[in-house]
C-alpha cells in the first residue's frame, strides 16, 4: 500500500482517497478553471469541439434484418454509396463516391501541407474537401479533385477567380462550435503568407467577423445567391452552412433563399480557436438538430431535392449510417480528419507533455505549437508533416467509414446507403428517443409523439 | 456605336452572359443598358475591359466582384454596389445604399451623391470616394485601402479599423473603437490630392480634410482593453 510522509504520521493514500468527497458542483476541473481565471484574467480559448457529454449517435442502435427484412450478403451483394449534391439549380452538381466529405478548415489554422493532405486524402477516397477562412491556396486546389470554396463573413482572400475555380460554393452562416461567433486566429499564427492572403498586417490577432458584410437575413441572402450564381454562370452548387441553433427554421429559410445544399453543423463540431464557454454552452447537439432539419426539408417537400450534409461529432461508419438513416444525404468530418492525419498522435507524447498536455487531449490549436505540424504556421513544425503520407492515412480512414456504413446498410437490407431510414433505428435512452424521433428500444414510444 | 441592351425586354441572366462574353482580346467594348428598374446583380463578375453604362437605378450587388471593367451607373444603387471589387472603376451618379464597396480589394468606387451606412465595410485595398456624406458604421473593420468622404461621416466611423486611411472633409458624428484622428502630413495631402484629381473633384481642397486611422491598440488582445469592446 503506498504511503506518504506527512509530518510525523504516515497517511494511507488509498484510505485518504476513499474518504475524500468531491463536490458535484465544484469538481476538480471546475476548481482548476476558477484558479486559472483568477490567475490570468482572461477566458480560456481552445480548439476542438464540445467536450461535454451530450446525447449522440451512440445512443441509437440499428435493428438489423429479421423475418420481415432481408439482409444483403456482405462483400457479395452491391451496396452503393454514391451521392449527388447540388442538382436543384446548379448545372454542374457534385458527384461523390462516398457520402462523407471533409469540412472547411482554414489555411492559417492549418499548415499548407496539412491542407494539401486533406485534398489528397479526399481525392483518393472520391470525395470533396473544403477551403476555410483565409481563402484558397494553390496547393489545396491542385490536390483536391473536388473543392468547395467557402464564402465567410470575413471574406479573407475572397476572389472571383477562385470562385470560378471552385466546384461548389459554401456560404457560411454559422458553425456548430460557435453559432453566432466569428473566427479567431491569434497573432502567433499570422505568418507573412497568411497575413498577405487576408490583407492584414503580420502578427496581429485576426478577428473574423460574425455577420456577413453585405447581407442581413434570408431575403438578402436570396439576392446574394443570385449574384454568386450570375458570377459563376449558374454552374456551381451553392451550399449554406448553418450552426445548430434553430435548425428547423434555419433549414427552411436556407431552402427559401435558394440553397442547393444545406450543411448543418451540430455543437460537437470542431473549431480552430474559440472561447471554451462558447463551445460548451451555445448550440444544440447534432442528434436533435438533424431531426429538426430533416423535418423542415420534408414539410417543404424538399427532402432529397435539397441535399443535407450533417457534421459535428462524426467518428465512425456507425455515426455515418445513423445520420443517413435519420435523413442526411451525406456527412462531413473535421476533427476526425485531423486525427486521421496524425494530430494528437502518441508518437509526440513527450512534446505534448512539454506543452502541459498529453496525446488525445491536445486542443490548443490556436497557439501554433502543434507537435504534429498540422495546426501550425511554424515552418520547422510544419516540415515534420508529410502531406503524401497524411493524405494516405485520411483516405484509409475515409474508406473504413464507407465500409462500415455499407456493412450496416447491408445488415438492414439496403442496396444503397440512402435507403437506410428512421424505421431501422431505435434509441437507448429517453433523451435520444425524443431528440432523434425514433422509438425507445423495446417500445413503440417516442416522447412527444402521439 | 455602343451596343445596347434593354432590360425591359431582356433578363439579368441574358445580360450578364452577354457581358461575360464581351471585351475579348483587349478590345474595349462599350455597352449601354437601359431600363434596369432596380434589378439585382447587374454587370457582376466582369473580367474584361468593358465600358458599361447603366441608365437608371439598380438593385443589390451591381458590379459585384468587378475586375478591370468600368461600370457607370447613371442613377442610384442598392446595397453593396461594387462589393468585393478586385480592380476597375465603378461610378454612381446618384446615392448608394448600405455596404457600398464592401470588402473591395482593388479598383475605385466613386459615389457622386451620399452613401448609406457601412460604406467600405471590411475594405481590403480599394479606393472609395464619396462626394457627399456617409452613414453610420462606415469603414467598419476596414483593413487597407483608402476612403475619401467629401461631406460628413455618421456615427462610429472606422470602428475596429486596421490600416485603411480615412479622409473626411466635413464633420464626424463619432469615431468607433480604436479609430483616432491622425495628423495630415504632406505625404497624406499629396495622396489625397491625387485621389481628388483622379475623381475629377475640383471643388474640395485637400487642406480642408482631416485624416483618421487605427490607434492600433486592439491589434493584439490584452485583457486591460476588454472594456473597449
Amino acid at each position: 500500500m503506498p504511503t506518504k510522509k506527512n509530518g510525523d504520521s504516515q497517511i494511507n493514500l488509498h484510505e485518504l482517497q476513499s474518504r475524500l468527497k468531491e463536490s458535484a458542483t465544484f469538481p476538480r476541473q471546475v476548481i482548476a478553471e476558477i484558479q486559472r481565471a483568477a490567475e490570468t484574467g482572461i477566458y480560456d480559448i481552445r480548439g476542438w469541439g464540445a467536450k461535454r457529454s451530450v446525447p449522440n449517435f451512440d445512443d441509437l442502435l440499428f435493428l438489423g434484418a429479421s423475418m420481415s427484412r432481408y439482409p444483403l450478403e456482405g462483400y457479395r451483394e452491391k451496396c452503393t454509396t454514391s451521392v449527388t449534391l447540388g442538382d436543384r439549380f446548379a448545372s454542374k452538381p457534385i458527384e461523390l463516391k462516398i457520402p462523407i466529405t471533409v469540412a472547411g478548415m482554414s489555411f492559417g489554422a492549418l499548415s499548407g501541407s496539412a491542407k494539401e493532405a486533406l485534398g489528397r486524402g479526399a481525392t483518393i477516397a472520391g470525395t470533396s474537401t473544403t477551403t476555410g477562412d483565409g481563402g484558397m491556396t494553390p496547393e489545396e486546389r491542385e490536390h483536391s479533385e473536388l473543392l468547395v470554396y467557402q464564402l465567410l463573413p470575413s471574406r479573407y482572400g475572397m476572389n472571383p477567380d477562385d470562385l470560378r475555380k471552385a466546384d461548389a460554393i459554401e456560404i457560411v452562416v454559422g458553425q456548430g462550435a460557435k453559432p453566432g461567433g466569428g473566427g479567431m486566429l491569434l497573432g502567433q499564427k499570422i505568418s507573412e503568407r497568411v497575413a498577405g492572403m487576408r490583407d492584414l498586417p503580420k502578427g496581429i490577432d485576426q478577428r473574423s467577423a460574425c455577420r456577413h458584410p453585405d447581407w442581413t437575413g434570408p431575403d438578402d441572402l436570396a439576392i446574394k445567391i443570385q449574384e454568386l450564381r450570375e458570377i459563376t454562370n449558374w454552374e456551381k452548387p451553392i451550399y449554406i452552412k448553418i450552426g445548430a441553433a434553430r435548425p428547423y427554421y434555419d433549414t427552411a429559410l436556407a431552402i427559401k433563399a435558394g440553397a442547393d445544399v444545406v450543411v448543418l453543423d451540430g455543437m460537437q463540431g470542431g473549431t480552430a480557436a474559440t472561447q471554451d464557454v462558447f463551445i460548451e454552452h451555445v448550440g444544440i447537439p447534432t442528434l436533435p438538430a438533424l431531426r429538426q432539419s430533416v423535418e423542415a426539408l420534408q414539410e417543404l417537400d424538399m427532402h432529397r431535392k435539397v441535399q443535407l450534409i450533417v457534421s459535428g461529432g462524426i467518428r465512425s461508419g456507425a455515426d455515418v449510417a445513423k445520420a443517413l438513416a435519420m435523413g442526411a444525404d451525406a456527412v462531413s468530418i473535421g476533427v476526425a480528419a485531423l486525427i486521421a492525419l496524425g494530430d494528437n498522435s502518441p508518437a509526440f507524447e513527450k512534446e505534448y507533455n512539454s506543452l502541459g498536455t498529453s496525446a488525445g487531449f491536445y486542443d490548443d490549436w490556436h497557439e501554433g505549437r502543434d507537435p504534429s505540424g498540422i495546426s501550425t504556421q511554424d515552418e520547422e513544425l510544419a516540415a515534420r508533416f508529410d502531406p503524401v503520407m497524411g493524405g494516405r492515412r485520411l483516405a484509409n480512414y475515409l474508406n473504413v467509414l464507407a465500409l462500415e456504413t455499407q456493412t450496416l446498410a447491408r445488415a438492414n437490407g439496403k442496396s444503397h446507403v440512402h435507403n437506410l431510414e428512421p424505421e431501422d433505428l431505435v434509441a437507448l435512452t429517453i433523451e435520444a428517443s425524443a431528440m432523434a424521433g425514433v422509438p425507445l428500444a423495446g417500445t413503440d414510444w417516442i416522447p412527444g409523439k402521439k | 456605336m455602343p451596343l445596347e441592351y434593354d432590360l425591359a425586354s431582356g433578363s439579368t441572366r441574358e445580360l450578364n452572359k452577354k457581358l461575360h462574353a464581351l471585351g475579348i482580346a483587349n478590345k474595349v467594348d462599350n455597352i449601354c443598358i437601359t431600363n434596369p428598374n432596380g434589378a439585382h446583380a447587374l454587370a457582376v463578375g466582369l473580367t474584361r475591359p468593358l465600358k458599361v453604362n447603366i441608365k437608371g437605378h439598380v438593385g443589390y450587388y451591381c458590379a459585384g466582384m468587378n475586375q478591370i471593367a468600368e461600370v457607370n451607373i447613371d442613377g442610384n444603387a442598392g446595397p453593396a454596389v461594387a462589393e468585393n471589387m478586385m480592380s476597375g472603376y465603378v461610378t454612381v451618379t446618384g446615392n448608394v445604399s448600405h455596404y457600398a464597396g464592401a470588402t473591395s480589394h482593388g479598383g475605385t468606387l466613386l459615389v457622386c451623391g451620399d452613401a448609406s451606412s457601412r460604406c467600405g465595410i471590411s475594405l481590403k485595398g480599394a479606393d472609395i470616394i464619396v462626394k457627399g456624406s456617409v452613414g453610420h458604421m462606415s469603414a467598419f473593420m476596414a483593413q487597407t485601402g483608402r476612403m475619401v468622404i467629401c461631406g460628413d461621416a455618421g456615427e462610429t466611423l472606422g470602428d475596429s479599423i486596421y490600416e485603411t486611411q480615412l479622409y473626411v472633409r466635413g464633420s464626424v458624428a463619432s469615431l468607433g473603437t480604436d479609430c483616432i484622428q491622425k495628423s495630415m502630413t504632406e505625404k497624406h495631402k499629396n495622396e489625397l490630392e491625387t485621389l481628388l484629381v483622379s475623381a475629377g473633384i475640383t471643388g474640395a481642397d485637400a487642406a480642408e480634410f482631416n485624416r483618421f486611422g487605427s490607434a492600433r491598440k486592439l491589434y493584439n488582445f490584452k485583457v486591460d482593453n476588454a472594456d473597449a469592446y
